[in-house]
């Protein structure tokens, strides 16, 4: 039986990177730790600041949001409806229990039912590829609602993988540009609030084994558009960097952060935009045309509603079939 | 023992007295990308398990 390096009890958790197993206690104390780090590394809030959470039913962003108010921050949640089938209803019904249970707010924007239109429909109305119909959506709605409720910094649960694999994308491609403002913290700007992501620090293994640990019951199954993603095949890659070598992973976005960052970094980064969108007042481009949401919207609203089956590539239908029994 | 497994579900067979991180291996899945659950609880990948044993392993890459 193995034993935790703090204390020598019976370990829960083999973490090769740290050479080391813990318990739940310690696994849950070293997870704290890197929180805090990354929270004051890069002074993304104090203790007065209101936090909003996006949240989405997965294991990161329910781990940061009872992370956060276990700390002591006041942090509020926001969910978006997306409109992805069973996954979505189900993402949904566990984020509003983790509410719920823990008597915390959670502010709610349905897609289909406030702006007429959901995921899969948007992603045929616009030949969009699902995820960019999906980040587009997402990042006006997190932004309007931030501002709107009065919040002064919207946390968002990426990992240290998550942030990796971005990384591994923008370097494959020298995708200068985004490698400059691939940054932990995005200053409030031009109408766009603060964006912080406090879990950099933190595997996806190591959130998955906070929320095990904790209780914290979340969706398992992936949203059946990241199947086969690009971003989840980065993923994959380094995971098996990491096997071989275990700490590939966060020496590679540890080190960019502390090494390179600082090299690349043009001044605090700040979001550009500074005209406002006629139809929607948000922070857009020109003040003559709709911004981007806004014509999303408008193609994605009258056209019929389509099913998530109909978007999907063959290997992730095949999978979705499997998961969700067909139709 | 009982192995369950995600995304999508499904249970399998397999034989116990081995430790975790061999059945992961076996299965052509990584540790990185795993966490074990025998019987309702997290273990470490050097586990032995048992061949009573109900195995959970959880996928942990989400791709959004
Ligand atoms: S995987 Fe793509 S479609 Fe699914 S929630 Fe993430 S960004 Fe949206
Ligand atoms: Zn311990
Ligand atoms: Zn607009």
């Amino acid at each position: 039986m193995s034993k935790c390096r703090s204390c020598g009890e019976a370990a829960v958790v083999d973490l090769p990177r740290h050479n080391a197993n813990f318990c739940a206690t310690h696994l849950q104390q070293l997870c704290v730790r890197q929180v805090q780090r990354a929270i004051s590394d890069y002074a993304m809030f104090d203790e007065s600041a209101r936090i909003l959470v996006a949240v989405s039913g997965g294991k990161d962003s329910l781990a940061l949001w009872d992370m956060l108010t276990e700390l002591g921050y006041r942090a509020d949640g926001l969910y978006i409806g997306l409109g992805i089938g069973e996954y979505s209803e189900e993402s949904q019904r566990i984020t509003c229990e983790f509410a719920a249970e823990r008597g915390l707010t959670l502010h709610t924007v349905d897609l289909r039912s406030d702006h007429g239109f959901d995921i899969p429909t948007a992603a045929r109305a616009t030949r969009r590829v699902p995820c960019s119909a999906c980040g587009l959506s997402k990042r006006h709605i997190f932004d309007r609602e931030t501002a709107r409720l009065g919040y002064d910094v919207l946390a968002t649960g990426h990992n240290l993988d998550d942030e990796a694999a971005v990384l591994l994308g923008n370097t494959i491609r020298w995708d200068v540009d985004y490698l400059a403002r691939q940054f932990p913290v995005l200053e409030a700007g031009h109408g766009f609030p603060r964006k912080v992501k406090p879990l950099i620090r933190l595997t996806e293994r190591e959130m998955a084994a906070w929320c095990v640990i904790r209780g914290i019951d979340y969706v398992v199954e992936e949203c059946p558009m990241a199947i086969g993603n690009r971003h989840s095949g980065y993923k994959e890659t380094l995971n098996d960097m990491d096997e071989r070598s275990p700490g590939t992973k966060a020496s590679f976005y540890l080190g960019f952060l502390d090494r390179m960052a600082p090299l690349i970094r043009s001044a605090p980064q700040s979001q550009g935009a500074p005209e406002a969108c006629p139809s929607c007042g948000a922070p857009s481009s020109s003040s003559e045309t709709p911004c981007a949401f806004c014509r999303l919207e408008s193609t994605s609203s009258s056209h019929e509603p389509v099913a998530v089956r109909m978007v999907l590539n063959r290997t992730a239908r095949r999978a979705f079939d499997a998961q969700w029994g067909g139709e | 023992m009982i192995v369950r497994l995600r995304q999508p579900r499904r249970e399998v067979e397999m034989a116990g007295g081995r430790a975790a991180h061999a059945v992961l291996h076996d299965l052509g899945l990584s540790r990185e990308g795993h966490l074990i659950i025998r019987n309702g609880t997290l273990v470490p990948s050097d586990t032995m398990l048992d061949d009573g044993d109900v195995i959970e392993i959880r996928p942990v890459i989400s791709g959004g």
